[in-house]
């Protein structure tokens, strides 16, 4: 009936799982009941549940991601204590906990945080900077989030109801084989990441159709922000690279559920094939990440250094160099494997190779800064943190991509050091800029700078004092992933690592506190003019929050930076006071079509996990019908009359030129 | 007056000159059908990338028999030649269907589709009745990496195709319902150009798998 399932899944025996799901399940219950309490239901139903406004959708991914960033960030504390006290020692935590541990948390931090945090700031403002008023498949978007949200809800179910993956964030074979993973960790890994990559794959055609589609008038690709191209060459590397990996991880499930025979040691299977086969998606996949981090970088230098963009071109022809050359490194992963020196040689120059757009793109935005007025908001610390931070983990990585010394620092804690280097240095520091820097336009009000500036000064301190111990420790011959050792020599830079990790829980904390404080302080941080940092793209020509159409009119482009442009022009001459032919709008009806359809794809996801086959085709069913209940509706748009339209825009106006007038004053 | 400054007000600060003249002028969004159509061949390109793997994954274990039979032993190039002539049928079926839809005949419309459907039913027949064989002589998937391979990737196609049949039956529900809305006839060119990716993808797995397998 249950199939594998039974009241053994449950580890009654291990007290950390259980009292941290124990603590998440109360939270969880006590939200519900307080929200139910203060009749909050309909309105998050209807406004944020069933929505297909961009904006909502972009602002659920980025709190799913922040969420899901807590619970990585507690397996990653939870790691480096353990090695601070595993000298000679077992430390506190079991070697299989230890193992799911390092496996959870790689597995959280890449797929459901980095991804949900770019892909939420890219669906907030692209659309906004583009000057139109949706991505250019509603209903899709929120399916795709949907899904997403519940490939995370299946990796935390595998904390209480089974166990996770002990295999690493990528599951290699064969110790990912049945043989040696006989239990459900491997499968919750896969199918979680299995529903979450349609979610993402939806994602990509969605942003890239919208970028290429459905751009307002006047705006030709080469009048793009700097943003709006690197979401396009991210999310082209997700249309070509997500399909490897739902190949890759479709051929490991038939292996463990059907016997075949891609990756095991029998009857020819090739686990090579597997290494192959997952970085050739693996590698792009960090440039999907960064590159949107780029993008907002960009944005963030131009604006508060009030200067263009030191050489866009130069920037666009960058970004596409790495969109192509990213697919072209992917061996450098494991030099190891003896493919001999010819092929180790070309991945080892091409892996070089992709570090000069990265260079020029680091000169174009030390280049925009020179001369320019910097103004040091937290947006524009977390970018020069971040372009400190991303040399010293490039610099690495050009040394890690030469194939002698990868032999010697090959899965060591060199390595790991590494790519914390550039993922927390790029990404995670791009996403915590943008979001910061977006936040106002998202919610109408600003984030308190005190408490960010505290938070960017411990992250970055902390960021130092944890990994640079782990890269010395690599130098000295510590392999990654290990729940003890005895090397004397070790010892030290594990503790130093332990006490960078308390600096960069109390900067993550930090972050925490300043939502709360902000949303107390919310009307003194208003931000009534749209415009809260002289910003120079569409987003800021728009109300903060936007209204639910983005634009009364969609705007006419006619040059880059084009908000910047309005405002030299009306601080010029004077505001262009000419009413704007006000029309109707069209905007797409909510639907709670991605809601059901993830619901099913949970209860499959979950049913196939452990082989409930009734179940997966009451799931299988049940998505099917969500999409014809959804085909057969008659009424997919609502209109907002053009008086509306009017009276909401006519305020937007009316703001906005009092804060001009204010600043052509003031010159 | 230095260059910057002068850039900057001819409206051009990064100096590009003619190259922002040359791009062709930008009209603003495209129709909803373009959008609808060029998304949709988006995730056509995605799903032709993951066949690209399964592709891959053959040809690195196509030698990888463990003693079993190989391609030589195992395939049958004429009920393979009967699969591939249904499914072509199907595709110009599909194709009497589009047109259909275009002069808004819902007769010719439920006939076409219906024959497209008989046909696409036609090939599923014989691709299953080809693998029970191969399982039934004990050429199984399991039997081999080989053999993992090529179920996969010719499943894979077949799973395309068994999919496309439910869409197919939705569509002409659809059409008898609600008639020749502009949304469902959005759809319906998606699902066209679906029909015909996978006509694409199966020349590629006659050729590659079939053809190539059978001679050696």
């Amino acid at each position: 009936m249950l199939g594998k399932l039974d009241w053994s899944a449950i580890p009654i025996d291990q007290p950390i799982p259980l009292i941290a799901a124990g603590v998440v399940l109360f939270a969880i219950l006590a939200v519900l009941i307080w929200a139910g309490v203060k009749g909050h239901y309909p309105y998050l139903w209807r406004e944020w549940i069933t929505s297909v406004d961009h904006k909502r959708i972009g602002v659920m991914y980025v709190l799913l991601a922040m969420v899901m960033l807590l619970r990585g960030g507690t397996d990653a504390i939870m790691m480096r204590a353990q090695q601070a006290v595993a000298y000679r020692s077992d430390g506190y935590l079991p070697p299989e906990h230890f193992n799911q541990i390092f496996s959870a948390h790689g597995t959280i931090m890449i797929f459901f945080v980095g991804m949900p945090f770019v892909i939420g700031l890219m669906n907030l403002i692209v659309p906004l900077q583009l000057g139109v008023r949706d991505v250019a498949f509603p209903t899709l978007n929120s399916v795709g989030f949907w899904l997403t949200a519940t490939g995370a809800l299946l990796v935390n179910i595998s904390l209480v109801v089974g166990e996770f993956a002990r295999t690493g964030w990528l599951p290699f074979p064969p110790l990912s084989e049945l043989t040696y993973s006989p239990g459900v960790g491997v499968d919750y890994y896969t199918w979680s990441l299995m529903i979450s990559g349609v979610g993402t794959l939806v994602a990509g055609i969605n942003l890239v159709t919208t970028v290429l589609k459905l751009r307002t008038r006047g705006m030709t690709y080469l009048r793009m922000p700097m943003f709006c191209w690197t979401t396009l060459a991210s999310n082209l590397l997700i249309i070509a690279a997500f399909p490897i990996l739902t190949a890759t991880l479709a051929m490991l499930i038939l292996d463990r559920y059907l016997g075949f025979h891609f990756f095991t040691n029998e009857a020819g299977g090739n686990v090579m094939m597997f290494m192959n086969l997952i970085w050739a998606w693996g590698h792009p996949e960090v440039y999907i990440l960064v590159l949107p981090a780029f993008g907002i970088f960009s944005e963030v230098v131009s604006t508060f250094s009030s200067k263009v963009l030191f050489g866009y071109r130069s920037m666009v022809l960058a970004t596409m160099a790495i969109c192509i050359i990213s697919f072209m490194v992917w061996l450098h992963h494991f030099f190891t494997m003896g493919a001999g020196p010819d092929v180790n040689a070309i991945f080892g120059i091409a892996s070089m190779i992709i570090a000069v757009p990265t260079g020029v793109k680091i000169y174009n935005w030390l280049f925009t800064m020179f001369g320019g007025r910097v103004r040091f908001a937290v947006p524009m610390l977390w970018s020069i943190g971040f372009m400190v931070t991303f040399i010293i983990g490039g610099l690495t990585g050009v040394l890690l991509a030469v194939p002698p010394a990868d032999f010697l620092l090959h899965n060591s804690l060199f390595l790991v050091a590494h790519f914390h280097n550039v993922i927390i240095g790029a990404v995670l520091f791009g996403a915590f800029a943008g979001y910061t820097y977006w936040f106002p336009k998202a919610f109408g009000f600003r984030l308190d700078e005190t408490t960010g500036k505290a938070a960017f000064w411990f992250t970055l301190v902390g960021f130092y004092a944890t990994f640079m111990p782990l890269y010395v420790a690599g130098l000295l011959g510590m392999t990654r992933r290990m729940q003890h050792y005895d090397v004397a020599a070790w010892r030290p830079w594990m503790i130093a690592a332990g006490v960078g990790t308390v600096l960069l829980t109390v900067g993550v904390a930090l972050q925490v506190v300043q939502l709360f404080v902000s949303i107390r302080r919310r009307d003194e941080l208003r931000d009534t003019t749209g415009d809260p940092w002289d910003g120079r793209s569409l987003e800021w020509a728009t109300s903060s929050p936007p209204p639910v159409f983005n634009f009364a009119v969609l705007p006419n482009v006619t040059g880059e930076d084009a908000y910047w442009r309005v405002k030299e022009h009306a601080r010029q001459r004077e505001f262009d006071t000419r009413e704007p032919d006000y029309r109707d709008v069209e905007m797409p009806r909510n639907s709670p079509t991605g809601f059901v359809c993830a619901f099913f794809a949970t209860v499959m996801g979950f049913a196939l996990i452990w082989h409930i086959w009734w179940m997966v085709a009451l799931g299988g069913v049940g998505a099917f019908a969500t999409f014809v209940v959804f085909a057969w509706r008659d009424h997919d748009e609502y209109l907002i009359p053009a008086a509306d339209v009017a009276r909401i825009d006519r305020a937007n106006l009316a703001a906005r030129r009092a804060a001009l007038n204010v600043a052509g004053a003031a010159q | 007056m230095t260059e910057t400054t002068y850039a900057y007000a001819q409206g051009d600060p990064h100096r590009l000159r003619g190259i922002q003249e040359a791009a062709v002028v930008h009209e603003g969004p495209a129709p909803k059908r373009i959008v609808t159509a060029y998304g949709f061949w988006i995730f056509l390109l995605s799903d032709i990338v993951m066949f690209a793997c399964f592709f891959a994954s053959y040809a690195v274990l196509l030698r990888q028999t463990a003693g079993g039979p190989s391609g030589a032993q195992l395939f049958d190039l004429r009920s393979t030649a009967a699969e591939t002539a249904f499914l072509l049928l199907s595709s110009f079926a599909c194709g009497l269907a589009s047109i259909a839809a275009d002069v808004r005949s819902a007769r010719w419309f439920q006939a076409a589709m219906a024959l497209t459907c008989v046909l696409g039913l036609g090939f599923l027949f014989l691709e299953a009745r080809e693998f029970a064989d191969l399982v039934g002589r004990g050429a199984g998937p399991t039997r081999s990496a080989f053999l993992s391979a090529f179920f996969t990737l010719v499943g894979c196609h077949g799973l395309h195709v068994s999919a496309g049949i439910l869409w197919l039956l939705t569509m002409m529900a659809q059409v008898f319902a609600k008639g020749f809305r502009a949304d469902i006839l959005r759809r319906m060119l998606c699902f066209a150009l679906f029909w015909h990716a996978l006509d694409i993808i199966w020349v590629a797995i006659f050729s590659v798998v079939y053809l190539i397998g059978s001679g050696t």
